[in-house]
């Protein structure tokens, strides 16, 4: 097992305690937001698509480098996007009833 | 390392500081948009530092670039468009719809490396090719799940559970074929051809694996979809070797988890038995009143009008049936008008009322419902012993009373304490049962009223009540 693969693995197992840590505590009524605003977050896969763009040469690899970066960015912008929306209704119900 | 790598690697690391942290705004209404927006900024950064490495690497072919940035335009306008016009109670579909493309994406990563690999696949370490194998498997299972629990969250695809024939086994034989291609890919004998028989196998694994689930089982299935993405985003990130993907895979992975064990606890169900599947959905229409022992009474709109005008207090539970029928703005305009004549008026919110984890406060909040007014299981069951009437809207098992009793399909499960209140009034299509299959006993109780309706019809009808006699 090689250092970096070490690495990797000690940031993803601390990156899963640390979000169980957060998570937990996001009370019931956010928890649709929560999802959402979780779901943009993966969205993060458009970077890894960003970088494959350095290696890909033959047809079928832009084929689906266009599918994937379609794929990511629908996720990105949309996930953000509807979180706000959705978030925006909670604020302003907030500031109405104080 | 170049003084160029490094900075990247610190704005990425920045980026997954501003994913925690917007993560962490969330434990409170007021701060949670702005954790949104923090977390938002951290993407836009992310990405951006990404387009100034393949600028300063200059790698890319033209190609290569024009597909990217294609691609890019074409979903990012896609998902603004969906974003900005979905209804409130189409957002679980939409929510799982982004859940399929981001597991899409992250399985095409995989592929896209592997088709892309210069020199012989045997060269690639096990610690690739595994991540790869996970990737792609875990990348197309989630695809394909979540579009059909989109399919079926939107009504495109029949929300009972659709009983494959033969489906079991099929799914045991497509493991088994995933783990015959996946060992020769591991050991790098095999080639791309095998990567994609392993994709086909996950993708009909999605599809087989979510039919059987029934509608109100969704919100569990959502979740564990999303921490399923999660783990293929992180996946990615190990083949990649991309710190951002491990990060963010793993936070929503967690996210996921969480979300997965409050929805099961709450409907009282080992998260085996939902994905096995095939229980029920919620969504039965009339059964018949015989199906039910013990006599029910029934009350019509217009007592039941007076009776809750003239409540002191008055505790609303939606539930399925109110998500289902849209009537979120029905009962706001309801409660309302019965708080304008002075009657305390709050709503208790079971955790799995509505289609997805906390879904029932989003619709609410669409249709301004005060915020103080809504309580959650903790919050309300003390208060039902004060409460004069109950009006439960759409809501079943989550009120039932045999839950506290063991021996039957709820025992155990959290429940709204809603017979301890003096009087109920349930609006309800039928007297069919819930997704656990078994008689209420709230609706025999002696002071339990039935309103037989649609949730939308008798809100409605309610309300014109309301203004008839209690002016």
């Amino acid at each position: 097992m090689s250092a970096l693969l070490l690495a990797d693995i000690t940031i993803f197992v601390l990156a899963l305690l640390v979000g169980f840590e957060v998570i937990s505590k996001v009370p019931a009524t956010l928890h649709t937001p929560l999802m959402s605003g979780a779901n943009a977050i993966h969205g993060v896969v458009l970077v890894g698509v960003m970088l494959l763009a350095a290696t890909a040469t033959t047809l079928t690899g832009y084929l689906l480098l266009f599918v994937a970066a379609a794929f990511g960015a629908m996720n990105v912008v949309g996930g953000y996007l509807v979180t706000d929306r959705m978030l925006a209704m909670f604020r302003t119900r907030r500031e109405t009833s104080s | 390392m170049t003084g160029f790598d490094t900075t990247v690697h610190l704005i990425y690391l920045a980026c997954a500081t501003c994913f925690v942290l917007g993560l962490h705004l969330m434990n409170t209404p007021a701060t949670a948009r702005r954790g949104n927006q923090l977390s938002a900024a951290g993407m836009a950064a992310a990405i951006a530092t990404t387009a100034a490495v393949l600028a300063w690497h200059r790698e890319s072919t033209g190609y290569a670039l024009l597909a990217l940035s294609a691609g890019i335009a074409v979903g990012a306008v896609a998902g603004a468009v969906t974003a900005s016009r979905v209804q409130m109670t189409a957002m679980p579909q939409l929510v799982s719809l982004f859940n399929a493309v981001g597991g899409g994406a992250a399985a095409m990563i995989a592929l896209i490396d592997t088709i892309e690999h210069t020199g012989p696949l045997a060269d690639l370490p096990l610690q690739t090719t595994l991540t790869i194998v996970l990737d792609v498997i875990i990348g197309g299972v989630t695809f394909t799940g979540s579009l059909i629990a989109s399919g079926k969250l939107a009504g495109m695809v029949p929300g009972r559970p659709m009983a494959v024939r033969g489906g079991r086994l099929a799914n045991v034989a497509l493991v088994l074929v995933m783990l015959a291609l996946a060992v020769p890919f591991l050991t790098g004998r095999g080639g791309v051809a095998v990567l994609f028989g392993l994709l086909a196998a996950a993708l009909a694994v999605g599809v087989l694996g979510t039919l059987p689930i029934g509608g109100a089982d969704m919100p569990v299935v959502i979740s564990l979809l999303n921490a399923c993405t999660g783990t293929a985003v992180a996946m990615a990130g190990f083949v990649l070797d991309s710190t951002p993907l491990i990060i963010a895979g793993a936070l929503v992975g967690a996210s996921g988890a969480i979300l997965t064990k409050l929805m099961a606890d709450a409907m009282n169900r080992p998260v085996r038995a939902i994905i096995a599947g095939g229980f029920g959905t919620g969504d039965e229409q009339a059964v018949g009143v015989d199906a039910q022992r013990g006599t029910v009474r029934e009350i019509t709109v217009d007592d039941a009008a007076i009776q809750l005008a003239y409540a002191g207090k008055v505790v609303i539970v939606p539930g399925y049936g109110l998500a289902a029928a849209q009537a979120q703005h029905e009962v706001v305009a309801l409660a309302q008008a019965l708080t304008d004549r002075g009657v305390d008026v709050s709503y208790g919110i079971h955790p799995v009322a509505g289609r997805m984890p906390g879904h029932m406060n989003v619709l609410l909040a669409e249709a301004n419902a005060p915020y103080p007014q809504l309580k959650d299981l903790e919050e309300i069951n003390p208060e039902f012993a004060r409460t004069d009437v109950v009006l439960v809207v759409g809501a079943n098992d989550v009120t039932n009373p045999a839950a506290r009793r063991p021996g039957n399909p709820v025992s155990g499960m959290p429940i709204l304490d809603v017979d301890k209140a003096r009087s109920v009034i349930v609006i309800k299509r039928s007297l069919g049962h819930g997704y656990a299959g078994i008689d209420n006993e709230l609706y025999t109780d002696p002071a339990t009223a039935m309103l037989f309706s649609d949730a939308r019809a008798g809100l409605a009808a309610l309300l014109a009540g309301l203004h008839a006699y209690a002016a």
